[in-house]
């Protein structure tokens, strides 16, 4: 270990003191001050700021440290601005949900740090090794966390299955990267690519075998078609607070997840994987699409969504371009930022003693409070995938990388899938807009969270409109 | 200056600041929506004095670099085509603006902003010459749409705006991959250059499949035009009229652009069929119009029927010239589907906004409910009966321009085609003057008829506008038809050629 490894990983050896920090005043402070909160929101901006100087202290150029297993570059410096962001909001909005139902204040902030810490260790990982442990530090947290109104059945069983799937999953997982290594002889991605480029087709029904693992095991973990189940029912049994957490920033984990695996490590065995991801995209968009219809509780709605838009997500790295690549990318930030504003929504609306977890709960918001209604109505729109709004925008260079490569009827699919899904969505804005509210009462939010919520509409909108810059930035990350 | 922008654009700034005023100093947002629009018809002016008639190509072009990556830029400007339909769009929200203040008193600010921002997408729609710039206007104008005939509607508005955005919006999806799959081949996304690339039959039939359903369901086209009669019916005052005024213009307009120039062997080898759909239209839902008890609803199919003659116009140039080789009475019929597409503009416009200002105060939109309306509002009888005589095609109107055109022209295709394109004449006068009869003469049916009051102030001011612009159509179609009659020309000499 030299100087410059340890440049490598400051910013997640500053969240760990951090966490450690945060855990201990958690205990001697005060619970009303809400110490740990400012305490975290302290550290992301903190580690924000570290993360782009060791950028530029190891001279901006594609750095590994750590024999080759930990690495940092541009695609991970991006996104991991992008987890730092997207955490900051998540505990801006979940603050005053937590406070009125009293979720341990302390455990909350220390646990979502812990599990930010394992999306950031994931993002930068190159050795199946550092992967699998990063991925296993960002979920422990999180099956505690669902589980931390312990007094709450809904909770219990929400976390059980999470628990019992996720290990199931990582089970998977680690037994395919078992395969893998006795057939390559090693965990570092760069030489699994090379061993395989010399295998030349030899051990490949052995390979496809740890191929499969492995697949499944990521698609477990960000839940994808047919390894979906858990999703609803961890989503909605959730406190919201948490929901936020699971539903925004892991996405982007998961997707450096199958980048640095299936990209990194397999390349060798493209036209394998393109296969299975295909399959198991196009099952997730239609799947999710049409059951979401049927939802009457919102949370199960965007979870159903979410399962959805991962499966877009993956048909970006499915085409196999630069154009698909950067594609997939853009749409899990943008995605990730509409899922933010969604669920931040829900836990906005939730007051002491009530959760906003029906679409119902939104009748007549637009009479209720019009800016918050019209900032839902840009989330919902923007999900479905209407211009003006980003979320067109997304889909488009999805679609666009499909046609590229003559994968055009996977295109027509997916399209035709998430016109049905635009239902839903729209049915949202008509229960919003069109329907008469339940209680009269104007809803009112805190300032800093109202500011935040506008943010996240605006910036949906603006991305939509001038979504060069953003574009620009996820190109030529792969 | 960049005029095209500024129509896009000003609108949508105006309707931030729009939203801005408080409910209760709703005149201040009228009144600022106006200013816009009114700034929005001024500029107008040059656009078309300065457009230069003798030139196919687009006029008035802008050009941005948007999204580098994706190759998409930010390309306006507008044909002969395109640009009478930029100054009906302005001149149509203008009159929905003004009519805000008799017949809008709920959510008046949400109300102008969706419109406004409606005008400068449905602007942005007509001018784009990137064709993915064309498809982002072309969806964004379905949420305010939706809004629209979803909160200011009346009692089954929900329904009526749920099956209006996801009808729309599943015709366009294809749309979208047929012009991704033309980017493929093309290497841009530029309308011009699709128009020069070679497609084999096959491809070229898929993509008018993708086209077709976009346009088809706009328009709309026989089988696919149930989701009208309910938007229609359901939608407030306003939004009728951007519907009837603009939103099916687009369809036509979307034919004109695209399907005809970019796939002509696919249009020839289904020329047939779309010919029958647009007769079927005319004839079919001419008698089922007849049949309607709801006023709204008499007009929406008027609608249907109407747009059956644009749609007919825009593929008889194919059979015109496969039989005759005239290509003149080709682009006769094709003028003959632009004009009718702005007199429908005009008479179903004027009709819808008519009815708004009743329908305010009778909240019936039965006939039955109807009778002697004449007796008490004299006035307003009168303008209507002009907008009536519009629609059934009476010569002098606007009305009867377009139909006359497409109508003489389809006699080069053959005798039947004429016979049932003709049989509009019959229906219209039919189902039109039936219903104003019932509505406006004989005596006085109930105690709410007797109760109206004659429209006022600035009613008047609108229906004069509307009354000016039928009778200038159709005594001096000239101004219209002499900026068209080049780009007409090039549309059919681009559809005349093969493809393949």
């Amino acid at each position: 270990m030299t100087l410059s490894d340890l440049i490598t990983i400051i910013p997640e050896l500053f969240l760990a003191l951090m966490a450690a920090v945060i855990l201990m005043t958690g205990v001697f402070a005060p619970a009303k001050k809400q110490l740990p909160y400012y305490l975290v929101q302290f550290s992301m901006v903190i580690a924000a700021i570290l993360t782009v100087w060791s950028f530029y202290a190891v001279g901006k150029t594609t750095t590994f440290s750590f024999n080759h297993s930990y690495v940092l570059d541009q695609f991970s410096v991006i996104l991991k601005l992008f987890i730092y962001l997207i955490s900051f909001v998540v505990f801006l909005y979940s603050r005053n949900y937590n406070q009125e139902r009293f979720i341990l204040n302390n455990e909350f902030h220390v646990l979502a740090l812990l599990a930010t810490i394992g999306m950031l260790a994931l993002v930068s990982s190159y050795n199946l090794l550092t992967l699998y442990l990063s991925l296993e530090l960002l979920s422990l947290p999180l099956y505690a966390l669902v589980a931390l109104q312990r007094a709450k059945m809904r909770c219990i069983e929400a976390a059980m299955k999470y628990f019992v799937v996720g290990g199931l999953a990582s089970g998977m997982l680690l037994y395919g990267i078992s395969i893998l290594f006795g057939v390559t002889g090693s965990l570092d991605l760069t030489e699994i690519a090379h061993s395989l480029s010399r295998l030349q087709g030899a051990h490949n029904v052995v390979l496809i075998f740890a191929l499969v693992f492995i697949i499944s095991g990521m698609a477990f973990k960000v839940g994808a078609v047919p390894f979906h189940m858990w999703v609803p029912d961890v989503y909605d049994g959730s406190p919201t607070s948490v929901t936020l957490l699971i539903s925004a920033a892991p996405k982007i984990a998961g997707l450096a997840l199958f980048v640095r695996i299936l990209l990194a490590g397999l390349p060798g065995l493209f036209v394998e994987w393109q296969q299975i991801l295909l399959v198991i995209a196009l099952l997730s968009i239609g799947l999710g699409n049409i059951v979401a219809i049927v939802q009457s509780n919102i949370k199960r709605m965007l979870a159903y969504s979410s399962i959805a838009h991962m499966g877009f997500m993956l048909l970006g790295l499915a085409s196999g371009t630069a154009d698909g690549n950067a594609a997939a990318i853009f749409y899990v930030i943008t995605y990730s930022l509409m899922g933010l504003g969604g669920f931040g929504m829900i836990a906005l609306m939730s007051r002491a003693g009530f959760e906003a977890n029906n679409i119902e709960d939104f009748a007549g918001l637009n009479q209720r409070n019009p800016w918050l209604a019209f900032m839902m109505l840009i989330l919902m729109f923007s999900l479905a995938g209407v211009p003006p709004l980003v979320g067109f925008i997304a889909k488009l260079s999805i679609l666009n990388a499909l046609v590229s490569v003559n994968l055009t009827w996977v295109a027509v699919l997916a399209i035709i899938f998430s016109i049905i899904g635009a239902y839903y969505y729209i049915r949202v804005v008509k229960v919003m807009y069109f329907d008469q509210p339940l209680e009269a009462e104007v809803i009112s939010c805190p300032n800093d969270t109202k500011v935040a919520i506008t943010a996240n509409g605006i910036i949906i909108l603006l991305l939509g409109i001038f979504p060069g810059i953003l574009y620009a930035l996820c190109q030529g990350l792969i | 200056m960049p005029i095209l922008s500024l129509l896009i654009w000003l609108p949508m700034l105006g309707a931030i600041a729009v939203l801005f005023c408080k409910e209760e100093r709703a005149d201040l947002a009228r009144g600022l929506a106006l200013l816009v629009m009114l700034i929005s018809m001024a500029l107008c002016i040059p656009l078309y004095g300065n457009f230069d008639s003798g030139s196919a190509g687009l006029q008035f072009t802008e050009h941005l670099v948007w999204i580098p990556s994706l190759k998409i830029n930010y390309d306006l400007g507008v044909d002969g085509i395109a640009m009478p339909l930029v100054i009906l769009t302005c001149f149509t929200t203008l009159l929905i603006i003004l009519a805000s203040w008799t017949m809008v008193h709920e959510k008046v600010t949400q109300y102008l902003a969706t419109f406004l921002v409606m005008q400068g997408m449905m602007v942005g729609v007509f001018c784009a010459a990137d064709s993915l710039l064309f498809y982002f206007f072309w969806e964004g104008t379905l949420i305010p749409m939706y809004l629209s005939i979803g909160i200011w509607g009346s009692q089954n508005r929900s329904y009526a705006a749920i099956k209006f955005f996801l009808y729309t919006f599943f015709g366009s999806a294809l749309l979208l991959i047929a012009l991704l799959y033309l980017r493929s081949k093309a290497g841009s996304f530029l309308i011009t250059d699709f128009y020069s690339i070679k497609i084999a039959l096959a491809a070229q039939l898929l993509i008018f499949i993708g086209f077709f359903l976009a346009f088809a369901i706009k328009v709309p086209m026989f089988p696919f035009h149930t989701w009208l009669p309910h938007a229609h019916t359901e939608a407030p005052a306003g939004g009728s009229v951007i519907l009837a005024a603009l939103m099916l213009k687009l369809g036509g307009y979307g034919f004109l652009r695209f399907t005809l120039p970019i796939v002509p062997d696919a249009c020839r080898y289904l020329e047939w069929v779309m010919v029958a759909l647009s007769l079927i239209a005319i004839l079919y839902i001419g008698l089922v119009a007849i049949a309607q008890v709801d006023m709204k609803r008499l007009i929406a199919y008027s609608s249907v029927a109407h747009m059956g003659l644009v749609t007919l116009g825009c593929f008889l140039p194919f059979i015109i010239v496969q039989k005759t080789l005239n290509t003149q009475g080709a682009i006769l019929g094709l003028e003959g589907a632009v004009v009718q597409m702005i007199a429908h503009a005009f008479g179903s416009g004027a009709l819808f906004l008519a009815f708004g200002a009743i329908y305010h105060q009778m909240h019936t939109r039965l006939i039955k409910d109807f009778g002697g309306v004449a007796n008490t509002m004299p006035i307003f009888a009168a303008f209507f009966l002009l907008f009536v005589m519009a629609n059934v095609g009476l010569p002098g109107t606007s009305g009867f321009v377009g139909e006359f055109l497409v109508i003489t022209s389809s006699f080069q295709a053959g005798f039947w085609v004429t016979f049932f394109a003709a049989t509009t004449l019959v229906t219209g006068a039919a189902y039109s003057l039936w219903m104003y009869r019932r509505v406006f003469y004989g005596e006085v049916a109930n105690e709410n008829v007797r109760q109206l009051h004659d429209i006022r102030g600035i009613n008047i001011v609108i229906f004069t506008l509307f009354a000016i612009s039928i009778l200038l159509i159709g005594i001096y179609p000239d101004a219209l038809l002499n900026v068209m009659h080049t780009s007409a020309g090039h549309i059919v000499e681009l559809s005349m050629q093969s493809r393949l």
